[in-house]
């Protein structure tokens, strides 16, 4: 299919390091939403203890901030694993079969949505339209989409990545 | 003579390989010391002959499509580098009747040019709008957008010409000009696919928004799901700013506008232009009561015009041959071109841009060509998540905002997605519920509560042991819609009943199985 790149390297939670990469969106505008983004791009996801930094950061309550990271999808609030992979559960893929495809992933990887198989290799996500509707199903695996995507091909995909995540 | 080879940078493109076929076409004409120079163009819309790959031979440019990684040896055998012939050539692809016959205007150059290159867009009449607005004033370049009669392509079609009047007429000094790049529609792609194909395009309509109105600050808030798009909108800022386009004084009028892309994080209900600006404030994307209208009281409270990509992207168009040329396309209050697009169970999928007018069977049937399965087309869901489920019979409805209206339906940003026979529509009314509790802001009851109570009743429904029982649970579920319908907050509850009562009145049978399919 696409590139193999491997998956995305992530540092192990470090609230110094978290605090001095969000200074610069302190005055911001969405300041709290760029900090969210960029914490998750740097750690994979965004430890409760960021909840009182960011707060202090911001001016701003730690329910607030607390408040605006459960309400996005992406931002996670524990790590993950190696890869993020989201199938597709919208309108335009549900008419290419993409739920026997979920069916057939959530078997092949022995888990269901918001978990991470065994080996640590993929968490399993739902996500609602990947915007390549002509080409359905889709899945997406951290950054990039797959389209026309058979069970058999995804196997040949997954297995792929579990060796470059090596 | 070094011979150009075009090969789609875009999504759509890169999710069946093209990255991969870039690399292999670049390895393979260095071992064959073969002089070409590869560009990286945006996708023409027809996803179904993706990735398109393109040579400009001797006699003229050529495509091959759709090309596999396979056939890159294949397809330097046949020396395709001068057009020869193999299995894959297309030939000329404008001379294909999936091409010829659209009508392009916003689209007229996505997929033809390196997308982020200031001399190729300018080469196809890029920047003319902008430097006819500059030599205009605020007042005239709002009269050509409301000659154009173009309204919002988000969905809600309303005159963005008279949006742009509300904002100018603001006397007060900080305004900003937003785009709603946050396409979550289920079945829609064109925003992406003009971001990605034609991004300067956007630019510069932003830019001649932010004449229009007085404001010098633009932000694009697109959805974190366009990782790709994001970076070549970067590019093109980048690009827009170094030739002096924007950023300080444009072009030395003494104007100044900038550009800034903002990451959703995930929430389909950003797409809703009040949740979209709390979300770019950094808050919880929940909606605002209206009024106050954000052209009123919009980002951080000051007057902002909020428009969908497409929207901003026909303005250049629209300033470079005037408003009552954009005007001559189209129907009654339906002017000018609508990006559809096409997906789904479909053979030929993809983006159609076409005058408004044209009926859903000449899309799905001359465009489309069928089902991918091949099996028999049951239902048509046009207009996202929101949208009404078609039948057959109302397949001959014009693609026209009054006429979708009166057939139930709503042409929302243009999304067409197809069913074939083995759909059961009742699964589908519940699955439209089960969106709308999943993606809900929560801030209104009808909507939070009232979408989980529609799953609870379709269910009843379709599990109901007699046809008393079923009627009556079906009584419950009209009421309930029309109290989503009449008391949401927004559009995510006030829609969420089309797709479901279309179904009901289209489908009813699919109702009394006794489970779902």
């Amino acid at each position: 299919m696409q590139q193999l790149a491997g998956p995305i390297k992530y540092q192990e939670w470090n609230l110094d390091t978290a605090q001095m990469s969000v200074q610069e969106f302190r005055d911001r505008t969405g300041g709290v939403m760029l900090a969210l983004h960029k914490l998750q791009q740097i750690f994979g996801y965004v430890d409760d203890s960021a909840m009182p930094m960011l707060g202090k950061v911001f001016n701003l309550s730690r329910a607030e901030i607390h408040g605006v990271k459960s309400f996005y999808h992406d931002f996670k609030s524990s790590k993950a694993g190696k890869y993020t992979l989201k199938v597709c559960q919208a309108e335009a893929c549900q008419a290419m079969g993409s739920e026997k495809l979920t069916a057939d992933i959530k078997a092949f990887l022995k888990v269901d949505f918001h978990e991470t198989t065994d080996s640590g290799d993929f968490t399993l996500e739902p996500v609602y339209c990947l915007g390549n509707c002509a080409c359905s199903p889709n899945i997406m695996i951290d950054n990039e989409t797959y389209g026309r995507v058979s069970i058999e091909g995804f196997k040949t995909l997954a297995h792929a990545l579990s060796k470059e995540a090596v | 003579m070094t011979i150009k080879i075009y090969i789609p940078r875009e999504t759509t493109s890169a999710s069946l390989g093209a990255e991969l076929i870039a690399r292999a076409i670049d390895t393979e004409a260095k071992y064959r010391n073969i002089d070409i120079e590869i560009v990286r163009n945006g996708s023409r819309g027809a996803c179904w002959l993706e990735p398109l790959v393109e040579v400009d031979s001797a006699a003229g440019r050529v495509g091959y499509g759709a090309v596999s990684l396979e056939d890159v040896p294949d397809l330097f055998d046949a020396d395709f580098i001068n057009g020869g012939k193999h299995a894959k050539l297309l030939g000329d692809v404008e001379a294909l009747p999936w091409f010829k016959n659209q009508e392009r205007l916003t689209f007229a150059r996505c997929g033809i040019i390196d997308a982020t290159s200031v001399s190729a867009y300018e080469s196809l009449g890029g920047f003319t709008g902008l430097k006819n607005a500059l030599a205009s004033d605020a007042d005239g370049i709002i009269q050509e957008v409301l000659d154009s009669g173009l309204r919002g392509r988000g969905g809600a079609a309303f005159p963005t010409g008279i949006k742009w009047r509300t904002v100018a007429d603001c006397d007060i000094e900080q305004k900003y000009i937003v785009c709603n790049a946050d396409e979550g529609d289920s079945g829609t792609f064109s925003d992406r696919m003009i971001m990605e194909g034609d991004p300067l395009s956007l630019v510069e309509g932003m830019t001649i928004a932010g004449l229009a109105v007085g404001a010098d600050t633009g932000y694009i808030y697109l959805r974190s799901e366009y990782p790709l798009t994001q970076t070549i909108l970067n590019e093109a800022i980048a690009a827009a700013t170094e030739a002096g386009y924007l950023g300080a004084d444009i072009q030395g009028s003494g104007k100044n506008f900038t550009i800034e892309v903002f990451m959703g994080a995930g929430a389909y209900i950003c797409g809703e232009e009040t949740s979209l600006l709390e979300s770019l404030e950094g808050k919880r994307g929940q909606i605002r009561f209206k009024p106050p209208l954000p052209a009123i009281k919009g980002l951080f409270g000051k007057p902002t015009v909020v428009n969908n990509v497409i929207s901003l992207a026909t303005v250049p168009v629209i300033l470079e041959k005037g408003g009552k040329h954009y005007a001559e396309y189209g129907q009654g209050r339906s002017l000018g071109t609508m990006p559809l697009q096409l997906g789904g169970n479909i053979k030929q999928g993809g983006l159609v841009e076409k005058a408004f007018g044209l009926t859903l069977r000449q899309l799905i049937e001359d465009f489309g060509a069928g089902t991918a399965t091949g099996r028999p087309l049951r239902a048509v869901q046009v207009g996202g998540p929101l949208g009404a489920y078609f039948p057959d019979e109302l397949l001959d409805t014009q693609l026209d905002y009054e006429e979708f209206a009166k057939a139930g339906g709503m042409l929302g940003h243009g999304g067409v997605v197809v069913f074939d026979d083995s759909v059961d529509m009742a699964k589908q009314a519940r699955f439209s519920m089960e969106f709308c509790a999943v993606e809900s802001c929560g801030k209104c009851t009808p909507c939070r509560i009232g979408s989980v109570r529609g799953m609870e009743v379709i269910d009843r429904i379709v599990a109901a042991e007699n046809e008393a029982d079923r009627e009556s649970q079906h009584i419950v579920l009209k009421d309930l819609c029309e109290t989503m319908e009449s008391a949401s907050l927004c559009a995510m509850g006030g829609l969420t009943p089309i797709p479901v009562m279309s179904a009901v009145k289209h489908f009813a049978a699919d109702f009394n199985k006794g489970e779902l399919q």
